[in-house]
């Protein structure tokens, strides 16, 4: 059986642009050429929009528009660069940059660049602009939490919940700027629901969450990716053939991976793949 | 059972009894044999919905929810604990946390901090509370604005209630007894706990009548009216109604949204304190008229005495049939549950309330869709203020053209304005469209004080302020737009020169930072950064150019990237008394606040 596609014709900084229907304005972009920065959406889960850093103009719209949410309709005409959509990109990663340690968000650090953003200019003499502060929770020795990197993108929560483990180890908590990724009453995380996936890990777009090995060797300094192969293989643990990236160091194995578009993971894994490696015991659970 | 993860701590008998007596015990007893697990972006309404009123009963039980209490109630609705946790956590009225209270606390008095306390001595009520051994919460507005200063107290094993609820209802409505009243007509006049009363005084003609007229016929005089949202958007009604009318094949629902904690408004607690069976009524004729089976009122935590009326007249109206499986012999089931809000001025918005309401955090859902397609549970949804809908009553009863010799072309009908800071008669008052600023101030009397006009705050803290050269303004919506201003919610906040207007203004931006719910970037950060800069200038007398150059680019971003009106209209009364040169007076900063103006 064909199925055929109805398409949708919108015009986007002013070219004609033709998508399948139900498509993103996020990928209508991308299918035009033009790159939009996000920082909450990925491939592998349900779109939060809550960032707001990829948004657009719509015409007829007096707001502007999440471009990951939203879809593209017929004759919708889409600005990516105005003034606008410029000030308020750039204002979310100042926003950003003002109030939480972003020196692990690599790509974000490209487009605070492509915007001029320049959050230091949030601090004076007399008034330091409110930060997130918080201690890094170490509390076992497979990976770290540290909400001081945290910018609430919701994909940790959607990784451990809905969109792959149904573990629903850590939710949201507290409301505003207090609001923070929490498991109940902040238990620490053996004595939580976590069973370490890892998925939190894989999707944190900011090593607000990360494996221990790497906050270590980062302490110490010995954190060097640009010395780090990644090799490709299939885990052994069981029949389902998850794909697992090897990262290596040294010859050394300091993290794993899985690709977002593998049709069996869709980048997530469970503990074995993701942390078999490293010979030391799980965390004991009652 | 489903593979929930539970910690060691485990529920009290008071706890357990707490939770069956909130949520009923039918319901306390899940058995599953497969994974079935209400978390999550899955908004599956068998058992979550009932996890707010679990928590208020679990709060209530001890004065705070504790671990075991939490545990106790995932366990029961099987909702994930770390979730549970994140919902609890969001609302005002729960604690997380164990207090340090003597055994024999019975409650915890809210005192509100808003601006028509603020200039009430309220700072003087809390110092006395604290004098008698009392624990003080400072609150947002407590929809008390007209008797502040206002306090709440919250009850610990015991009921809640409000001091002032014995205030007699001539003070709250000073034109009671005024025979052109349309909405406030009942109010102070017919029992409002007797069903009877409110049948003998012409209740429930209006229903009668639409189910006579069939949905179709109502929805058309509902939209021939002209009837626009009272919550504050002003959207029309009838293009609502007939758009959830349209919908088949799903479960509908019609909501009355109670949750008023727009800062100044009282309006819809008044309606609801003493005329609930308008509320109920209005709320089945939108049923019917959309062919939504389910009634929701989802009203502010801080109602105990609207909340109890309410509860009241429900129960009189199922027993009379007015409710239920024929609801009023019209052929069609309709029924309605209440639930209470636990403190989150963000649940007033739509979609942060159907979140709420279904057991989740109160974050708003990007539109669209919209509630009309996707509203309370993911179904078709009409949402209304309780003041746009007990209109419809009048709508029916008397037709289109009647309501419109009221009011201006646009803006047909009359409006309810909820009146308070210096005039010595602080109170709501019904008005037609059109009626001037000066004139209502004039209704509510003299200035109090010995101070002259300096502003009026327009819409509460999400409108505007404006300066006494407003006081011709007809106050419709299209001469307010026109002004840059809002009727919003129908505030009228009248200010004097005697009144340090700083305070005011950083109060405002420490609401919208206290209120944000978090989730989107532009506001999270973007009321704290507003805040910041409010607090410089009380601090220092004037802004740094550094900080100045921020104000507007933080503003702008607010308002064109947020995802709700509240990081949309979060710099509005402060930019406006900005440029109303408010803050220069008392602080000599010239009026050239802010860059460019
Ligand atoms: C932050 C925020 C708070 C709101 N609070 C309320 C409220 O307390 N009561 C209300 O009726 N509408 C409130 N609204 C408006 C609602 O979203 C919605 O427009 C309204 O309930 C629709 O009813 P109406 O058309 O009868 O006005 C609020 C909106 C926002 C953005
Ligand atoms: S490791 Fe897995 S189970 Fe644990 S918090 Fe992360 S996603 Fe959830
Ligand atoms: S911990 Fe990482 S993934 Fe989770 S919300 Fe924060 S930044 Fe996003
Ligand atoms: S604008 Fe503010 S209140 Fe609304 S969704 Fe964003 S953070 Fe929440
Ligand atoms: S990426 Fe679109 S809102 Fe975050
Ligand atoms: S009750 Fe204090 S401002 Fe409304």
């Amino acid at each position: 059986m064909t199925v055929t596609e109805v398409s949708v014709n919108l015009t986007i900084n002013g070219q004609a642009v033709s998508v399948p229907e139900g498509t993103s304005i996020h990928k209508a972009c991308e299918s035009a050429g033009i790159e939009t920065p996000t920082l909450c959406w990925a491939e592998n889960l349900t779109p939060v929009n809550v960032c707001r850093v990829c948004v657009v103009e719509v015409e007829g719209s007096r707001a502007l528009v999440p471009s990951c949410a939203r879809a593209a309709e017929d004759e919708m005409v889409v600005q990516t660069d105005s003034p606008r959509v410029r000030h308020s990109r750039k204002m979310v990663l100042e926003f950003l940059g003002s109030s939480v340690d972003l020196s692990q968000a690599t790509e974000l650090a490209e487009w605070m660049r492509h915007y001029g953003a320049d959050p230091d200019r949030y601090d004076q003499p007399d008034l330091v602009a409110e930060r997130i502060s918080e201690e890094p929770k170490i509390q076992d020795d497979l990976y770290i939490r540290d909400y001081d990197k945290c910018v609430l993108c919701y994909k940790c929560v959607e990784a451990c919940g809905d969109d792959a483990q149904h573990t629903y180890a850590i939710a949201v908590s507290g409301r505003g700027f207090g609001a923070r990724i929490s498991t109940e009453f902040d238990t620490v995380l053996p004595d939580s629901a976590c069973v370490y996936c890892g998925n939190c890990i894989g999707v944190c777009p900011t090593g607000a969450i990360q494996f221990k090995t790497e906050f270590d060797m980062r302490a110490a300094g010995e954190w060097r990716p640009d010395e780090q192969d990644v090799t490709t293989t299939v885990c052994s643990f069981c029949g389902v053939g998850c794909n697992l990236e090897l990262h290596t160091q040294d010859d050394r194995i300091v993290k794993v991976t899985s690709p977002a578009d593998h049709s069996v993971t869709h980048g997530h894994l469970c503990i074995k793949g993701r942390f078999g490696w490293q010979y030391v015991q799980p965390p004991t659970r009652k | 059972m489903a593979d929930l993860f539970f910690g060691d701590d485990v529920a009290d008998d008071i706890e357990i009894a707490a939770v069956a007596t909130a949520i009923g015990a039918p319901t306390a007893v899940v058995h599953e044999t497969e994974r079935l697990v209400y978390g999550g972006t899955h908004r599956r309404h068998d058992h979550r919905h009932l996890l707010l009123p679990a928590l208020h009963g679990l709060q209530n039980a001890k004065g705070w929810i504790s671990p075991g209490g939490l545990n106790h109630v995932c366990e029961v609705l099987q909702v994930p604990p770390a979730e549970a946790y994140g919902v609890a956590t969001f609302y005002e009225m729960f604690r997380l946390d164990e207090p340090e209270h003597r055994a024999d606390v019975t409650h915890v008095a809210h005192v509100c901090v808003d601006a028509a306390c603020q200039i009430a001595a309220n700072e003087e009520l809390i110092a006395e509370l604290e004098a008698n051994g009392e624990h003080v919460h400072r609150s947002p507005c407590l929809g008390q604005c007209e008797r502040a200063p206002a306090q709440f107290r919250q009850g610990i094993g015991g009921p809640d209630s409000v001091p002032a609820d014995t205030v007699e209802v001539a003070r709250q409505i000073p034109q009671q007894g005024d025979p052109s009243l349309r909405l406030l007509r009942n109010v102070g006049v017919v029992d409002p706990t007797s069903l009877d009363a409110y049948r003998a005084n012409g209740g429930y003609q209006a229903l009668a009548k639409a189910i006579e007229m069939g949905p179709a016929e109502v929805c058309t005089a509902v939209a021939d009216s002209g009837l626009s949202g009272r919550g504050g958007a002003a959207f029309p009604t009838g293009v609502k109604w007939r758009a959830v009318a349209a919908e088949q094949g799903r479960p509908k629902h019609v909501v009355a949204n109670c949750d008023e904690s727009e800062p100044g408004t009282f309006k819809d607690r008044i309606v609801m304190e003493h005329d609930p069976f308008a509320v109920i009524e209005s709320l089945t004729l939108a049923g019917l008229a959309t062919g939504a089976e389910n009634g929701w009122i989802y009203i502010r935590g801080e109602y105990p005495l609207a909340t109890a009326r309410l509860e009241n007249a429900v129960i009189q109206a199922r027993e009379a049939g007015l409710l239920g499986a024929d609801a009023a012999e019209s052929g069609h089931r309709f029924d309605i549950e209440i639930r209470r809000g636990a403190g989150a001025y963000i649940c007033g918005e739509e979609t942060a309330l159907f979140a709420s309401l279904e057991g989740f955090r109160g974050e708003p859902r990007s539109k669209p869709p919209f509630p009309t397609t996707h509203g309370l549970f993911r179904e078709p949804t009409a949402i209304n203020n309780p003041e746009t809908l007990i209109n419809t009553l009048d709508i029916v009863l008397h037709g289109a053209e009647d309501y419109r010799s009221r009011g201006t072309e646009r803006s047909p009908g009359t409006k309810l304005l909820c009146v308070s800071g210096r005039v010595s008669e602080p109170g709501l008052y019904e008005v037609e469209f059109g009626t001037t600023l000066g004139q209502v101030l004039d209704l509510a009397g003299p200035l109090t004080g010995s101070g002259t006009l300096a502003a009026v705050l327009m819409g509460g803290a999400a409108g505007s302020f404006v300066g006494p050269d407003a006081l011709d303004m007809p106050l419709t919506l299209e001469d307010t737009r026109e002004r840059g201003t809002t009727l919003g919610s129908g505030v009228v906040m009248a200010f004097t020169d005697e009144i340090d207007m700083t305070d005011v203004l950083v109060r405002i931006a420490e609401f919208f930072k206290n209120e944000s719910c978090g989730q989107c970037v532009p506001c999270r950060v973007g009321t704290v950064r507003q805040h910041e800069t409010m607090v410089q200038f009380q601090t220092k007398g004037s802004l740094s150019p550094q900080r100045r150059s921020l104000v507007d680019d933080i503003a702008e971003v607010m308002v064109d990237a947020s995802i709700c009106g509240l990081g949309h209209t979060a710099a509005s009364a402060i930019n406006s008394a900005m440029d109303l040169g408010l803050l220069s007076k008392s602080n000599g900063e010239g009026p050239q606040f802010r860059e460019g103006s």
